[in-house]
């Protein structure tokens, strides 16, 4: 997924506790978001979630799968 | 009955300022999620009645994932629900996200009033909230304000007994969000508005390029405004005052003691050339003043300034996910800069907030990178101040060294210690433009609580050098450490008495060398040393307070080896 494309959660890879945790936050299953930048070398993606920036380490962010419209 | 207000809400929602509105106690407030790490109290009188209010660290939800979201949870639960009432601070720029806690609340059955905060800040966004509305569908009370100014405040203390509890069906975090989304949908009406530069910068500095370049811009500009600063201070207000001022009055009082003596080796200390002199004469009223309050509190003062405004605007996140992937090889993610930076200015408060990282192991690695390798604000003036005469290459060594020391220690550090780090989960706060009066406030909040806490050890360590040195007593210490100080790290014996008094204060154990009259090499291995070595004391005392016992022995033995090691190594491997 490029910078700056839009897309929605299909579905997040990973355990009750991260699934929760996300959610917390505004991250679960149908919500639309939107890819902001990506670090080189697996580095820190940054994802906007309604007006929230938010900024996930490379494996949290590759464990959620995006439908790009 | 009510017996107790609790702020709850999200990270970075403001209840901190609302807190200091609501009791007038003042407590750090910044631009970044965490700030608030221990709970604060305060009073707050409606009605002839006294109330406690309590400001918790911020929370995403009621099931933690942090200490600090932890220390909120407990707080929460260890309450009877009769007797407290939830004050919950929204970020009205951010309603949906924030209302998933709120409606936990709710649900929970817990008495809660909505504090719909940054009101001004939505205006700019071009959101509009329908208060009555929301109020309406939430089934509890609504206030907008905008904390920041006090506006709306009133109001809020005129409606907070009307929270109340309302009956809501538990829902599961699936069916909440779908809730919120139809509250949202009815309250909320958005405004299309174009770009702003504003927003192009926050854009850009999360971009890895531009990221990178604004992260060495800042971090430059900021290392020269503090030197600027804190020399200003020192050469046009500080110093000035000390030899114009100070000194004729010691000189006086030095004559009426008879210029020798007990006491006047307690006060004054030793004459240098039948002079005071403020440096070297190691007294209580002459060196002890002098080094806080001209050589570190200036620079001091600069440092909290400029941190203060970089916290405030927001930047620090920014930061943190742009070395994130750095930091990851040491075991820590990007977050972990906070403390670091933190830990500048003093290890303390650095120590402390390493409550925003999740997992021990992290908080274990930061701890003691912070205790070992980050020098603070007063141990940083007097390197300045004494090595700086010789060379700033020497003050660059310094620097140099405790890097390499932290690099190397980062990774042996990741590799021994079991687990694995946590990965980076961190809100992004939009850049903010704190009012000056509130920089202001934060800045004289914090050299407050140093003026406190370190200006009685400050006299206290003097005192002891002074007493130890008047009956003789270091004969005894120096010849104990004399072998590893002589033959390892090539120092005159003497300096053992600089480094047992590095554990009181380390400011102290640098002024502590000067009269040794070392070289420049000496001088150079003494002062990394005394930031390498052994934490402060009031350092030692939060490490064991957040580790615990075993924790903090393994931190000591760390320490020691590293000292060991580096000193030796230095002694041998730095030719002049």
């Amino acid at each position: 997924m490029q910078a700056n494309q839009r897309g929605k959660i299909v579905e997040i890879h990973g355990g009750q506790g991260l699934i929760n945790r996300m959610m917390s936050m505004g991250i679960y299953k149908g919500k639309e978001i939107t890819k902001l930048s990506q670090f080189a070398l697996r580095g820190p993606v940054a994802i906007k979630v309604n007006r929230t920036v938010l900024a996930l380490g490379y494996g949290m962010a590759s464990k959620i799968i995006l439908e790009i419209e | 009955m009510i017996k107790k207000i609790l702020l709850v809400g999200n990270p970075n929602v403001g209840k901190s300022v609302i807190f200091s509105r609501l009791t007038g106690v003042q407590v750090i407030v910044s631009n970044y999620p965490g700030t608030t790490i221990e709970i604060s109290r305060g009073y707050l009188k409606i009605d002839e009645e006294k109330l406690e209010v309590v400001d918790l660290p911020g929370a995403y939800s009621l099931e933690p994932t942090s200490k600090a979201e932890e220390v909120a949870v407990t707080l929460l639960n260890q309450n009877k629900k009769e007797d407290i009432l939830i004050l919950n601070i929204v970020d009205a720029t951010n309603l949906e996200r924030n209302l998933f806690l709120t409606l936990q609340l709710i649900e929970e059955g817990f008495s809660v009033i909505v504090c719909l905060n940054m009101c001004d800040d939505a205006f700019h966004h071009g959101i509009d909230i329908d208060v009555e509305r929301l109020e309406k569908l939430l089934g509890v009370p609504v206030v907008s304000t905008c904390a920041v100014t006090g506006k709306g405040i009133k109001l809020l203390i005129e409606r907070l007994k009307e929270a109340k509890a309302v009956k809501r069906p538990r829902l599961s975090h699936q069916e909440r969000w779908r809730e919120i989304g139809k509250i949202v949908e009815a309250v909320q009406s958005l405004k299309h508005r174009h770009h702003t530069l504003r927003e192009a910068l926050e854009d850009a500095s999360l971009k890895p390029l531009s990221g990178l370049i604004i992260a060495l811009i800042v971090v430059y500009l900021s290392f020269k405004f503090v030197r600027f600063l804190g020399e200003f201070i020192i050469s046009r207000i500080s110093e000035p005052i000390f030899f114009n001022f100070y000194q004729p009055v010691i000189e006086h009082l030095s004559m009426f003691l008879g210029k020798k003596g007990f006491i006047h080796h307690l006060l004054i200390g030793e004459l240098i050339q039948g002079r005071v002199d403020f440096k070297q004469s190691l007294g209580v009223l002459t060196t002890a003043p002098f080094i806080e309050f001209a050589m570190v509190l200036p620079y001091l003062i600069s440092f909290y300034f400029i941190l203060g405004i970089l916290e405030d605007i927001g930047y620090l996140p920014r930061l943190a996910m742009l070395l994130d992937n750095i930091l990851h090889r040491f075991g820590l993610h990007g977050y972990a800069i906070i403390p670091v930076l933190l830990g500048f200015g003093c290890n303390v408060p650095g120590i402390l907030s390493t409550r925003i990282l999740e997992s021990k192991r992290e908080r274990f690695i930061a701890s003691v990178i912070i205790s070992i390798g980050i020098p603070c604000v007063p141990l940083q003036a007097m390197i300045f101040g004494l090595l700086g005469r010789f060379s700033g290459v020497y003050v660059g060594g310094v620097y140099l060294v405790l890097l390499c020391v932290v690099i190397v220690l980062g990774f042996i550090l990741n590799r021994l210690l079991k687990g694995y780090s946590p990965e980076l989960l961190l809100e992004i706060p939009p850049y903010r433009l704190p009012p000056i009066i509130m920089l202001l406030k934060k800045l004289f909040f914090r050299i407050k609580g140093f003026l406190i806490e370190a200006a009685p050890i400050v006299l206290l360590g003097v005192l002891i050098i002074n007493l130890l040195l008047y009956f003789g007593l270091f004969e005894f210490i120096t010849r104990l450490f004399s072998l590893i100080i002589k033959d390892l790290f090539g120092l005159p014996k003497e300096a053992v008495i600089a480094l047992a008094i590095g554990f009181l204060r380390k400011d102290v154990a640098v002024g502590m060398l000067l009269p040794l009259s070392l070289s420049a090499k000496q001088l150079f291995i003494a002062t990394t040393l005394l930031a390498l070595y052994f934490p402060c004391l009031a350092t030692f005392m939060v490490l064991f307070k957040e580790l615990g016992l075993k924790y903090l022995l393994k931190a000591i033995l760390i320490m020691f080896l590293v000292s060991l090691i580096v000193g030796t190594l230095l002694n041998y491997l730095v030719l002049r």
